[in-house]
């Protein structure tokens, strides 16, 4: 009986002009137990990302659904093609202490991007005080939250959800909304799945849920990791933090600066290059990177600003990411 | 949670339109403190109860660049409402096929400051545009700014205490006319820039306008182009091709009325193999001048120029070009060749002068006889 209810339902969404999406979180079944607990249920994969996009020092739990039986192809180069019917849920928390993160947390908000016959919805619900459910919020919403840093101190966050527009503002290549993170470069990399250790892109070619996984395997750096070398720090910081928008396809190329990995080093990625409509933006300086410079590079100080009228990237944080600035500092420094 | 519920209304509303609805907002004073945005939406109108009458206020603004934000949609007409004091641009439009901007008041409240942000309407990658009976106050950078669009027209508009009142930018195709633009740093420019993604601009009409009185200082955070702009400046051209100015009242600026200039004045150099730095194709013919003797003013890189290159005493000329040619576009007299020409003619109290920026303003030429043509167009009556 509750199979067929099910098939009801699914056949009703079908058929409505515009997809209706659950009202709560919990009614995605994602997560076994309490939804707060994260659990994936049963054919929905957590994954990591080695060089995340910065949101306000918010922590992330990421997860893929994809539908039963199938499977994405594998290509080195671009973010993966998704089948029709995925999911990709991204959950938004701060631990109450970053010492001891097993210590309690505050579950801020949980993203769904789900890929619908009509192209990928972004789908923001916002968890409640409680830290029982998370509800849909199109409008997004704000809320002050305080944490313990990795240091001890007391921070505290005007964290902001993004409404359903906003969150287009990144997820876009060409007018359509598109996943960001979940690229060859950046899921290859270990993670501690239940099973023990694996490569990501290994273990899911292994569990058939990846096809066509060839030798070619490019990866990021982590940008945190300073045994790596500063250029490959630098070329995964802007690339996520700033290529979702900074493309030729996406939101910002009316700027001309593109910061994909693949443009480092030119005019395009900044190196004295003039700004187009920076405005106050300008910092009243010259150029985007001026190589040995960083006190003469707008990159550098759009970052280093949590004025929304300067501030680069211009969503999706109110606090400047420190150890991002000290990474592009340096590298400006070092460059000629 | 913390948006206030007029704002959290509004924004929902935004996002749940139908194609075809009507957004109405009321009378009355709004304080948003995030961006609003339109997204993916066709045939949506967003209407006020009038300009001054229905005030959206971004003065207390703490997320989002732009006051209103309108992406990815067709058919939008924004009209009758009053948007103050964002902390970036006021209204930004991009990738909007048919958009118009009607009775459309967007200011900076506290005056001309160089912590205001950029633009106050800024329409971009944009076809189709009417931007009518707006007013723009304000804006460090320009009050009206078309970037990189096609198919534009600019009406009875009013700009004042911006650093640039209307701005033409890497667009095609753009009507410029019976506008207002007056206390600005310059009144209107139509530029080209490099490193761009529509890289060519050109095809501007700009006439009937009434442009006077743009002395103000330029206010610019330094790093944009605009930053360059004199104060004193009517208008200026900056390498772009196919212009016309006409019909215009262009009164009492005090560094130029009309600048012709190519990127090479910027003193920034090029790297867009594909960008044109050069203004040809432009004619300057029926307008009215007007200026009272005097120096320019000392203020920026032009007014240096000004004061130790050109020397042209109290009697500054009109029309000034910096005479910097392609050689592509050049017969063998060395000249433009007839449709490339820079030709200024026929209007009341015309003085002109080539600056020869290109052998360091060594031969500068009062009145030069290269610059006295008639547009084949024109003197048909095609334009």
């Amino acid at each position: 009986m509750r199979y067929w209810g099910f098939f009801v339902l699914l056949a009703l969404m079908s058929y409505q002009p515009g997809p209706k999406f659950p009202a709560k979180l919990s009614d995605y079944g994602f997560f076994d137990g309490k939804p707060q607990d994260q659990k994936p249920a049963k054919g929905v994969m957590p994954y990591e990302l080695v060089s995340p996009l910065f949101s306000d020092y918010a922590s992330k739990l990421r997860f893929i659904q994809m539908p039963s039986g199938q499977s994405v192809n594998y290509n080195p180069d671009s973010v993966f093609q998704f089948p029709v019917g995925t999911r990709i849920v991204k959950t938004f928390y701060y631990p109450n202490d970053e010492r001891h993160p097993h210590e309690g947390r505050r579950l801020m908000e949980t993203r769904v991007l789900s890929h619908e016959p009509t192209g990928w919805v972004a789908l923001p619900y916002i968890w409640n005080e409680e830290q029982t459910e998370a509800y849909l919020e199109v409008a997004g919403g704000t809320s002050v939250v305080e944490y313990k840093d990795a240091k001890g101190k007391k921070q505290q966050v005007n964290y902001v959800v993004p409404n359903v527009n906003q969150c287009k503002g990144c997820h876009e290549r060409d007018g359509e909304m598109t996943p960001i993170g979940p690229s060859a470069r950046q899921m290859n990399s270990t993670m501690t799945y239940a099973h023990g250790a694996e490569n990501q892109l290994e273990y899911w070619s292994r569990t058939n849920q990846m096809k066509g996984l060839s030798g070619n395997r490019p990866a990021f750096v982590s940008y945190l990791d300073e045994n790596a070398s500063l250029n490959e720090r630098v070329k995964a910081y802007l690339d996520i933090n700033c290529a979702h928008c900074h493309n030729p396809k996406g939101p910002a190329k009316s700027s001309g600066l593109f910061l994909g990995h693949t443009y480092y080093g030119s005019t395009a990625y900044g190196i004295m290059k003039s700004p187009v409509a920076a405005g106050r933006g300008s910092g009243g300086i010259n150029y985007d990177i001026v190589p040995g410079k960083p006190s003469e590079s707008i990159l550098l100080y759009r970052m280093d600003s949590h004025d929304p009228g300067i501030m680069m990237p211009e969503l999706g944080r109110s606090k400047i990411h420190q150890e991002g600035v000290a990474l592009i500092k340096a590298w400006i420094k070092s460059i000629h | 949670m913390g948006q206030a519920p007029f704002e959290k209304a509004l924004q929902t509303q935004f996002i749940l339109a139908s194609d075809g609805d009507v957004i109405e907002l009321e009378e009355g004073n709004f304080q948003i403190a995030g961006s609003l945005s339109l997204e993916g939406k066709k045939k949506i109108t967003i209407r006020g109860k009038g300009m001054d009458k229905t005030v959206l206020s971004f003065k207390n603004q703490t997320t989002g660049a732009e006051g209103i934000k309108i992406t990815n949609c067709e058919n939008i007409i924004l009209e009758d409402l009053t948007v103050q004091d964002s902390k970036g641009d006021l209204i930004k439009t991009m990738h909007v096929k048919d958009i118009i901007f009607r009775r459309i008041k967007a200011e900076w409240t506290g005056g001309p400051k160089s912590q205001n942000g950029s633009y106050a309407l800024y329409p971009v990658l944009c076809t189709n545009i009417l931007i009518d009976s707006c007013v723009a106050i304000g804006a460090s950078d320009a009050g009206i700014y078309v970037g990189q669009s096609q198919h534009i027209e600019v009406k009875n508009c009013t700009a004042y205490q911006n650093v640039a009142g209307i701005e033409i930018e890497n667009s095609l195709y753009a009507d410029v006319h019976h506008n207002h633009a007056y206390g600005n740093t310059g009144g209107i420019l139509v530029f080209d820039l490099p490193d761009l993604i529509q890289k060519k601009g050109g095809f501007v009409k700009v006439h009937d306008n009434l442009i006077e009185e743009n002395n103000l200082s330029n206010f610019a955070p330094k790093g944009n182009i605009v930053g360059k702009v004199p104060k004193g400046t009517g208008m200026l051209i900056l390498a772009t091709s196919h212009v016309d100015i006409y019909e215009n009242k262009i009164l009492n600026h005090r560094t130029v009325g009309v600048g012709i200039i190519s990127y090479f004045m910027a003193e920034i150099a090029i790297k867009d193999k594909e960008y044109d730095p050069y203004p040809t194709a432009i004619s300057v013919f029926n307008n009215t001048f007007e200026r009272q003797l005097g120096r320019v003013p000392l203020e920026g890189r032009f007014a240096q120029i000004y004061r130790f290159k050109l020397r042209f005493g109290r009697n500054v000329p009109h029309v000034v070009y910096d005479g910097v040619l392609d050689t592509a576009r050049c017969g063998t007299d060395g000249k433009y060749l007839g449709p490339h020409k820079i030709c200024v003619h026929d209007n009341v109290n015309q003085s002109v002068a080539n600056m020869d920026a290109e052998h360091d303003f060594k031969n500068v030429k009062r009145n030069p006889a290269d610059l006295d043509c008639v547009q084949e167009y024109v003197k048909s009556n095609q334009f």
